[in-house]
């Protein structure tokens, strides 16, 4: 009954109030916890920065006043946020079923490859038809891409982990394949594919600024998936073959089916997000159009505590780094990399953290 | 003429598989051991980044490649240590902390690259072949075979001593045991804790002077990245050989024999096949691996599950 962490308060209040008071302090150690995390991540880059001889706080100074300078600058932001939700989302679901997919990276390039193959194909459609069919054709790309993975995983008991990893060297090594052979542009210098038809292109919300339906499409997915996963029947099992493969046997679950099924969703939403880096803002295909994307996504889900909803707020979180990390780049010459430190440290500060959390989980041990 | 010229060819192929298998038999060596104490450890591309950029910043700076070998390897014990700290002191899921190592090594590693090697000029003298008396003499395989550098031939007395720690000594019984019935352990009066801290450590140093050979041995400078998914692949080469030292040094024969032809095929271009298909070889042969051996025998029962007292 009684909280460990808030035991004062509690221990006061009258029956009637504790409700309320765990209602309200649960939200608040839901947010609590990731974000000691990242600060305590940040402070670990502030110091790598300071004991490698730059200056840490003219650096801060400069990211904070610049990543929100103006309308231009935070629809930088969205325009980043927009994959590293769409692949945190998907990745929740996996990671609530223990699929344990590193492959988003893979995935997000299957989608951006059928998505240019797609787009520069045809002439006189409808906008109104060839935008959903550049995003049907990602979706499917990606899920398809991940679907090798599991469907290895159910046949041959192959750890996805490994499958996932292999797959996505391989999907960069066909982005190079196709970039220098069937999808190249010929009159291009590099190797790059021809410009998406117009009509694939993403319609733009805010113009000037390159800001599409993407983010609202994430944030839409973002929304049913966490109603997918906590609100119904299929989700549930889906999480109960995550903790249990055992017990979901034993319910009459079946574990290959909920396997493929998280796979394949979270493979569609990178597949989905890697449509949109080529149909929103690249317009082409190159051999490198994902700065990491698919493993960022990862931080981003861990980080949310494998929550959809949540991982809209570390996307965005996420998004304001690395459009933190660019400016650090151009103005002080620090290596855009740090990113990749802070995300590891954030994931392991919040497994570090999630150990303080067992004893107020369990207050009668 | 023609026999002689193929044989040759031979030779020099299993030359150049041996010498490019190196890297993942020190990694897959040192997987075997962590996995038999029971901890998955999917952070050795992170760790071998970290050997191979230690190794090449103090051999770079000091001109010595011996100190660039230390250095790797105390780049593997740190690493080992802070992937042990959370998984086997504070128990956190394995699989969570490995992914954390891995983006670790790749950002830390290519951070402090660009901060104080900005110009990517001169390189390091590599590990220079080394003459065996009588074996390198021998025709033709003498002279492919046994014109490796140091950190090659250490493959073979690194995996005769796996071998001999995991099979002869008590350290390695109980080693084993730790991955198979952690509870017979810690009733026996020994500390599960400890053991998986050595069977890491010993992990993470081997992962890191593989990396480390790909900076001293095999190419001079260090580039972000450059273990290239050999991390992965010796994750794959472990299960494959079944957990077993002997094994994961003859998978990894077999995987340094794709990269050579990979490399052949690459500068011998076969004009009907994109060059992409070579690159991708040894990471297509990783998922054939896992779809031959369906058969699990000899996964250490405790793989990846943290050892709690009750």
């Amino acid at each position: 009954m009684a909280n460990s962490e808030s035991g004062q308060p509690l221990a006061v209040a009258p029956q009637a109030y504790g409700a309320l008071w765990r209602g309200l302090l649960r939200p608040l150690r839901t947010v609590a916890q990731p974000a000691a995390a990242v600060a305590l991540a940040l402070a670990c880059g502030a110091a790598l920065l300071a004991f490698n001889g730059y200056d840490a706080r003219a650096v801060i100074d400069v990211m904070v006043l610049g990543v929100f300078q103006d309308t231009r600058s935070i629809a930088e932001i969205l325009l980043k946020a927009t994959p590293l939700i769409l692949i945190g989302v998907g990745l929740c679901v996996a990671f609530r079923c223990s699929i344990w997919n590193i492959g988003a990276e893979g995935q997000f390039y299957a989608g951006a490859a059928a998505a240019t193959a797609i787009g520069v194909s045809f002439n006189g459609l409808g906008a109104w038809l060839y935008v959903p069919l550049v995003m049907l054709a990602g979706a499917l790309a990606g899920a398809a891409w991940a679907a090798i993975a599991g469907l290895l995983k159910i046949y041959f008991r192959a750890s996805e982990i490994v499958t996932t990893i292999m797959l996505n060297y391989i999907a960069l090594i066909m982005t190079s394949y196709l970039v220098t052979g069937p999808l190249r542009d010929a009159a291009a210098a590099y190797p790059q594919s021809a410009r998406l038809v117009q009509e694939a292109w993403m319609p733009r919300i805010l113009p000037p600024t390159r800001l599409h339906i993407g983010i609202l499409v994430a944030l839409v997915l973002a929304v049913v998936m966490y109603v997918f996963l906590f609100r119904s029947a299929r989700g549930y099992a889906l999480r109960v073959v995550g903790i249990s493969p055992d017990a979901a046997r034993y319910a009459g679950i079946s574990v290959p089916r909920n396997i493929m099924i998280s796979i394949c969703l979270s493979g569609s939403m990178a597949g989905l997000a890697g449509a949109f880096e080529i149909a929103g803002v690249t317009r082409r295909l190159f051999q490198s159009i994902s700065p990491g994307y698919g493993f960022e996504g990862i931080a981003v889900a861990l980080l949310a505590n494998n929550n959809p909803i949540g991982a809209i707020f570390s996307g965005l979180l996420f998004a304001v780094l690395r459009s933190g990390s660019e400016l650090m780049q151009i103005t002080a010459q620090i290596p855009q990399v740090l990113v990749l430190v802070i995300q590891g440290i954030v994931i392991l500060s919040v497994v570090g953290f999630a150990v303080l959390r067992i004893p107020s989980l369990r207050p009668s041990e | 003429m023609e026999d002689l010229a193929s044989l040759s060819f031979l030779a020099a192929t299993i030359a150049a598989s041996w010498r490019l298998a190196a890297p993942l038999i020190f990694a897959s060596i040192g997987e075997v051991f962590s996995e038999r104490a029971g901890v998955l450890n999917i952070g050795l591309e992170g760790t071998m980044l970290a050997g191979a950029f230690a190794g090449f910043a103090a051999a770079f700076t000091s001109g010595s490649i011996l100190f660039g070998v230390a250095a790797a390897i105390a780049a593997g014990v740190l690493v080992g240590l802070l992937f042990a700290f959370f998984t086997i002191t504070i128990k956190a899921d394995q699989i969570v902390v490995g992914a954390a190592i891995n983006l670790l090594g790749l950002g830390l590693t290519a951070f402090l690259f660009r901060s104080y090697f900005p110009s990517a000029g001169k390189g390091i003298d590599i590990a220079k072949p080394v003459h065996l008396p009588w074996l390198s003499d021998l025709p033709f395989f003498g002279e492919a075979l046994f014109r490796q550098n140091a950190f090659v031939y250490s493959t073979l007395p690194v995996a005769a001593l796996a071998v001999f720690v995991l099979y002869r000594t008590s350290f390695g019984l109980t080693l084993r045991a730790v991955g198979e019935h952690p509870k017979a352990v810690d009733v026996a009066g020994r500390s599960v804790a400890l053991y998986r801290y050595g069977a890491v450590l010993i992990c993470s140093a081997l992962a890191a002077l593989g990396g480390a050979f790909l900076t001293l041995a095999h190419s001079n400078q260090f580039v972000e990245g450059i273990s290239s998914g050999r991390g992965f692949i010796a994750l794959a080469v472990v299960v494959f050989a079944r957990w077993s030292p002997i094994g994961a040094f003859v998978v990894s024969l077999l995987f340094g024999v794709f990269y050579a032809l990979q490399l052949q095929l690459q500068a011998q271009p076969v004009h009907f096949l994109p060059y992409q298909l070579f690159q991708a070889l040894p990471y297509l042969m990783t998922i054939a691996a896992l779809i031959f051996v369906r058969n699990r025998v000899g996964t250490p029962s405790m793989l990846g599950v943290a050892y709690k007292k009750s």
